[in-house]
C-alpha cells in the first residue's frame, strides 16, 4: 500500500467536472444533493418535535413557541419547499433510471417542470392550509 | 483478455459480485419515500401551533403512528446512504472519510431510533 501510494499512476483519469459547460442539469443535480444534506437538518428538527411531543407538556410549549415564531414558520416553509423539490427530483432520477424522459429535449423540460413544480407545489401547500385555517 | 492493471491484481480488490445493495435500498427507500413523505409533510404543517393535547391525540393514532414510522425507516435509511455517497465523493483522505462515515451511521441510528421510540411513547401513552 505505500509503495503504490508513492508511485502517482499515470493512467489517464476522467475529466472532472469543471471542464464540461455548467448546464441546467449539472446545476439541478448539486441543487438534490444540498436540498438532501438540507434535510438531515430537517430530520434532527423533526426529532426534537417527536421527542417534546414524548416527553410532556413543558417541553413541547418550548418546541412550539419555536416553531410558531416568525423565524420557525420561515424555516419551516424553507424545509417544505426543500421536501418537494427533493421528492420531484427524486421522481425525475426515477423516471431516468427507466430510462423514460431522458432525450434531449424531453429532459430539458423534465428539469424545468422541476423546478417549476417544486415552488408552486409549495405555494399550493402553504394555500391549503392557510385557506384551511392553519395556526 | 485482462482488463486489470498490475497495481489493481496485486491489490487483489475487484468485484466481491456484491456492491449494489445500496444503490438498489436507495432507490426503494426513495419510491417508499414519495407518499410518506408528502403525507409527512401535510402532517407536520397541519399540526403546527395546535397545542400538546391536540397533538399527542393525533400522533397516538394507530394510522397516524404507523405511518410516521414508516416515513422515519425509509427515510433514514435514504438519509444514511445519500450523506454516504456525498462523504465518498467529496472527503479524499481516508482517515477523515472513514471517520464521516462512523458518525453518519452513527447519526442515523441515533436519530431513527429516537423518532420511532418518541412515536411509541406517544401512541402507548405512557
Amino acid at each position: 500500500m505505500a509503495e503504490a501510494a508513492q508511485a502517482p499512476s499515470k493512467r489517464p483519469l476522467s475529466p472532472h467536472l469543471q471542464v464540461y459547460r455548467l448546464t441546467l442539469s449539472m446545476m439541478m443535480s448539486g441543487l438534490h444533493r444540498i436540498t438532501g444534506l438540507a434535510l438531515v437538518a430537517g430530520m434532527v428538527v423533526l426529532t426534537w418535535w417527536l421527542l417534546a411531543a414524548a416527553a410532556g407538556r413543558n417541553a413541547y410549549t418550548t418546541f412550539e413557541a419555536f416553531e410558531t415564531s416568525w423565524i420557525g414558520r420561515l424555516i419551516l416553509f424553507g424545509f417544505s419547499w426543500a421536501v418537494l423539490h427533493h421528492v420531484l427530483g427524486g421522481i425525475r432520477y426515477l423516471l431516468w433510471d427507466l430510462g423514460i424522459w431522458i432525450d434531449n429535449e424531453e429532459r430539458e423540460w423534465l428539469i424545468r417542470a422541476n423546478i417549476v413544480g417544486s415552488i408552486a407545489c409549495t405555494i399550493l401547500l402553504w394555500v391549503i392550509l392557510l385557506l384551511s385555517g392553519m395556526r | 483478455m485482462n482488463m486489470r492493471t498490475p497495481l489493481g491484481r496485486v491489490r487483489g480488490l475487484g468485484s466481491a459480485r456484491t456492491g449494489t445493495e445500496e444503490f438498489w435500498l436507495q432507490r426503494m427507500t426513495a419510491i417508499a419515500g414519495i407518499p410518506l413523505t408528502i403525507a409527512g409533510l401535510f402532517l407536520v404543517i397541519s399540526l403546527t401551533g395546535r397545542g400538546f393535547s391536540a397533538v399527542k391525540t393525533i400522533l397516538g393514532s394507530p394510522l397516524v403512528a404507523v405511518l410516521l414510522i414508516l416515513f422515519i425507516i425509509a427515510n433514514v435509511i435514504h438519509m444514511k446512504i445519500g450523506v454516504q455517497v456525498v462523504i465518498e465523493d467529496y472527503v479524499h483522505d481516508k482517515n477523515q472519510k472513514v471517520t464521516l462515515m462512523i458518525i453518519n451511521t452513527f447519526f442515523a441510528w441515533a436519530i431513527g431510533l429516537a423518532c420511532i421510540f418518541a412515536i411509541l411513547k406517544i401512541s402507548f401513552g405512557v
